[in-house]
């Protein structure tokens, strides 16, 4: 049911988009921004549900908790950077979306580096 | 799970189209300084109103992965 709710609510928002986009695009491009943030919005109760059956299962298996930290986290900065860059992009700067993406792919090479190192000491471990 | 936010839709909707029809007849009046204005005033309600939908996106995704 939800669906058709998200559906509904993006084609309504598009015919208003459309009818502002002609006298004021500018008004226009933050309508579409906003909605799309609504739907987004709308769906996170979702979102967070994933996550805590996620969480839920990598305790019960005794997964490190600092690996699925850094998981979380970089599939957080890496929505966000997303979400930035789509929003540069349909305003046609497309140059300024592709500095945020790389941007964000740094930080997530940032974030990375503990794991990673983790993940080294224990090859070199098994090395006789 | 929260609700689909179809009020802030129609403020901003109804924001973009009355300014867009109160510039049309500012412009018929001749008073091209006072549709200037009017189109800012407009442009920074919708601003308003953005930020704090995007200030809840970014609270709520910091919340769920929890980042920073």
């Amino acid at each position: 049911m939800e669906v058709a709710q998200v559906v509904g609510f993006g084609v309504i928002a598009t015919v208003f988009i459309i009818f502002i986009r002609q006298n004021r695009p500018d008004i226009a491009q933050l309508l579409s921004i906003g909605v799309g943030v609504i739907i987004v919005v709308y769906v996170l109760g979702y979102l967070k549900m994933i996550v805590d059956v996620i969480t839920d299962l990598a305790l019960e298996a005794e997964i490190n908790t600092i690996f699925l930290r850094t998981l979380l986290r970089v599939i957080g900065v890496a929505y966000l950077a997303e979400f930035g860059a789509q929003v540069c992009r349909d305003a046609g700067e497309g140059s300024i979306a592709g500095k945020i993406e790389f941007a964000g792919k740094l930080i997530i090479l940032v974030m990375a580096i503990p794991v990673l190192l983790a993940v080294l000491e224990s090859i070199i471990s098994f090395v006789p | 799970m929260n609700v689909l936010r179809v009020d802030v839709l129609f403020q901003i909707a109804g924001i973009g189209i009355f300014i867009s029809v109160l510039n049309i007849v500012l412009k018929q009046a001749g008073k091209e300084e006072q549709a200037q204005m009017l189109t800012l005033v407009g442009v920074v309600i919708v601003l308003l109103l953005v930020l704090q939908l995007v200030g809840d996106l970014f609270e709520s995704i910091r919340v769920i992965f929890n980042l920073f």
